[in-house]
């Protein structure tokens, strides 16, 4: 359209004239940047659409019941999926409540308190780390975390968290080694360098001299970075946690490893369970039987809510923290 | 007395609040600040002036030991803040910095409310009430002659005022902590004229019950709100006396070519 109604040259000598070949390819330029950008939209809404039909056969034959029932027999066809829906949110959990504050303690040292010659180094091994193949942390941990956490650690969670009230029922259980705690817990291995990493890069941008106008009026090293730095960077920073979560609910093969697999709900975290993606993995290639497979469409389904909601939650938790900030105008 | 007095250009002996002896400051092997010598009286405006990169800016953030922030700058010589040599390993940097405010060449706001930029410095060391931390809120905004524009709407977000207004915010937040010294780095060299009047205006008024030392570089500006004038030079002091003198019989004819505008 631009094109056609550009005003012409003709009448002002002294302007050179727009070569129309330029304008053309400026034309294309623009209709190829968005069609990149609606391609994404298109692959995104096929992707859905996909898993909605091949989904189709479970969702007319159980409902809701689907999401509310934890049977998982292939071979009478009864599938519940609260095992592998709520084992996704508690490792996802648990992985957060322990990568965060590493995570967090990491960038503030890394751009508060190292010294310059053990930044660049300790920022390598941190990214180092995220670049990590996630079949290798299944390994280790299935091999190396899983017995000596059997051998040294359960016993003694069981022995001092068992007994408390309310939560101890979460920590009793037979010392194993894999279960949803071992996976939660090298989730959060794996979640640490991309929040980490992420975090850091946001600290650095904040300007020194409004981290000096902290420090100040007096301020400690925490009181800046918790009451000035977070808040400065925190749309960065729900970032960064967000890419990690997003890796901690879909995660596959470290997960696989480590959590049992196993579709029972049991109270206790030291217990087998699994997760979505886990249970994709293990049964996508021996399912037979059109609800069979279906069902597990309808996994894949929720996992990509759950993925959505999460990020919705997000978006609307860095609105309400701005809202406590004060309006700006 | 005698050890905290000092006499200057004729002017009546005043109380030196700052006061530095044989002075040194590096950034790494760099050596900004030579033999830095000087008495800033208490109560009064002190300005420094000098050529970009003269180090006014780096004595000023000697005074709070900002530069304790960052590795490899160093200082030797004595600091003192009513006699008590701040360089010392003992001092609480934190309780220091409470008692040296400090403002900065841009208006740096905390990503917070407006009531919550002030009552922040506060907090860290005054546990108040609520009502009188409004007070306390209010006295400081006054202060800066910010009320007025404020009031109204104190739960916004500091960084939805006007540049000039912002500026203003930050002094009220380094007075609202009661500091006995207030540092302002070239306060105004972001805004526009009416905000810089109102500054220069407030520091006027403030020098009533706080010391106050201002880089700038503008030399009007510290002919109009200063007492005392320092001129600096390659990390050098090389001169200082009261802004009568300084600006109309200055000592040293390096500090003439730089008032007069012959070299700067």
């Amino acid at each position: 359209m631009n094109s056609v109604t550009l005003p012409t040259n003709a009448d002002r000598p002294h302007v050179r004239p727009l070569p129309t070949a330029l304008q053309i390819q400026d034309l294309l330029f623009r209709l190829l940047t968005r069609g990149f950008a609606f391609l994404v939209l298109f692959i995104l809404l096929g992707i859905v659409a996909s898993l909605v039909i091949g989904s189709l056969p479970s969702i007319h034959a159980y409902g809701w019941r689907f999401i509310t029932t934890e049977t998982w027999d292939p071979v009478d066809n009864v599938f519940g999926a609260l095992g592998p829906i709520v084992g996704t949110l508690v490792t996802s959990v648990i992985a957060l409540v322990i990568g965060i504050p590493l995570s967090f303690g990491i960038a503030i040292f890394l751009t508060e308190q190292a010294p310059r010659w053990l930044r660049r180094p300790l920022g390598i091994a941190v990214e180092l780390l995220a670049g990590i193949p996630s079949i290798i942390y299944g390994m280790w941990g299935l091999f190396v975390f899983a017995p000596v956490f059997a051998e040294k650690v359960e016993p003694r969670i069981t022995a001092w968290l068992g007994p408390l009230p309310l939560i101890g029922p979460l920590f009793n259980g037979p010392p194993i080694g894999i279960g949803v705690l071992s996976a939660g817990l090298v989730l959060a291995v794996m979640i640490i360098p991309f929040i980490a990493a992420v975090t850091r890069d946001v600290f650095e941008v904040v300007p020194p001299m409004l981290k000096e106008s902290a420090y100040g009026v007096g301020a400690t090293t925490w009181e800046v970075v918790w009451n000035v730095v977070l808040p400065y960077t925190r749309v960065g920073v729900v970032g960064g946690v967000m890419l990690g979560l997003g890796r901690a609910l879909g995660e596959t093969m470290a997960v696989t490893f480590i959590i049992g697999n196993s579709h029972d709900l049991n109270i206790s975290l030291l217990m087998p369970g699994t997760t979505i993606s886990a249970a994709l993995a293990n049964e996508f290639t021996e399912a037979e039987g059109r609800l069979y497979t279906a069902s597990l469409i309808e996994l894949g389904l929720i996992l990509f809510v759950i993925t959505f909601v999460v990020l919705a939650i997000s978006k609307l938790m860095l609105l309400q923290l701005a809202k406590k900030e004060g309006v700006r105008t | 007395m005698n050890d905290t007095t000092m006499e200057t250009g004729g002017t009546p002996a005043l109380r030196s609040k700052i006061r530095a002896r044989n002075f040194n400051f590096y950034y790494g092997k760099f050596h900004a600040l030579k033999n830095i010598n000087l008495d800033i009286p208490e109560k009064q405006v002190t300005a420094f002036i000098g050529p970009s990169g003269c180090g006014k800016s780096t004595l000023l953030r000697t005074f709070n030991r900002m530069y304790d922030l960052y590795p490899g700058q160093t200082s030797e010589g004595e600091l003192l803040l009513d006699g008590q040599n701040i360089l010392d390993k003992s001092t609480d940097v934190n309780k220091l910095r409470a008692r040296v405010g400090m403002v900065f060449q841009k208006p740096t706001p905390f990503p917070m409310s407006i009531y919550d930029n002030i009552a922040f410095g506060v907090k860290l060391y005054e546990r108040l009430p609520k009502s009188e931390m409004h007070d306390r809120v209010e006295w400081a905004l006054r202060k800066a002659a910010l009320w007025d524009e404020v009031k109204d709407k104190l739960s916004q977000n500091g960084l939805s005022l006007s540049g000039g207004q912002q500026q203003r915010l930050c002094i009220a937040r380094a007075v609202a902590v009661r500091p006995e010294v207030v540092l302002l780095d070239e306060p105004t060299s972001a805004l526009d004229p009416i905000s810089t009047a109102k500054i220069e205006e407030l520091v006027y008024e403030l020098k009533t019950d706080y010391t106050i030392a201002i880089v700038t570089h503008n030399m009007q500006q510290a002919a109009r709100v200063s007492d005392y004038t320092a001129y600096m030079y390659l990390g050098e002091m090389v001169e200082m006396d009261s802004t009568d003198i300084i600006f109309t019989n200055p000592k040293q004819k390096a500090t003439e070519d730089y008032i007069t505008g012959k070299f700067g």
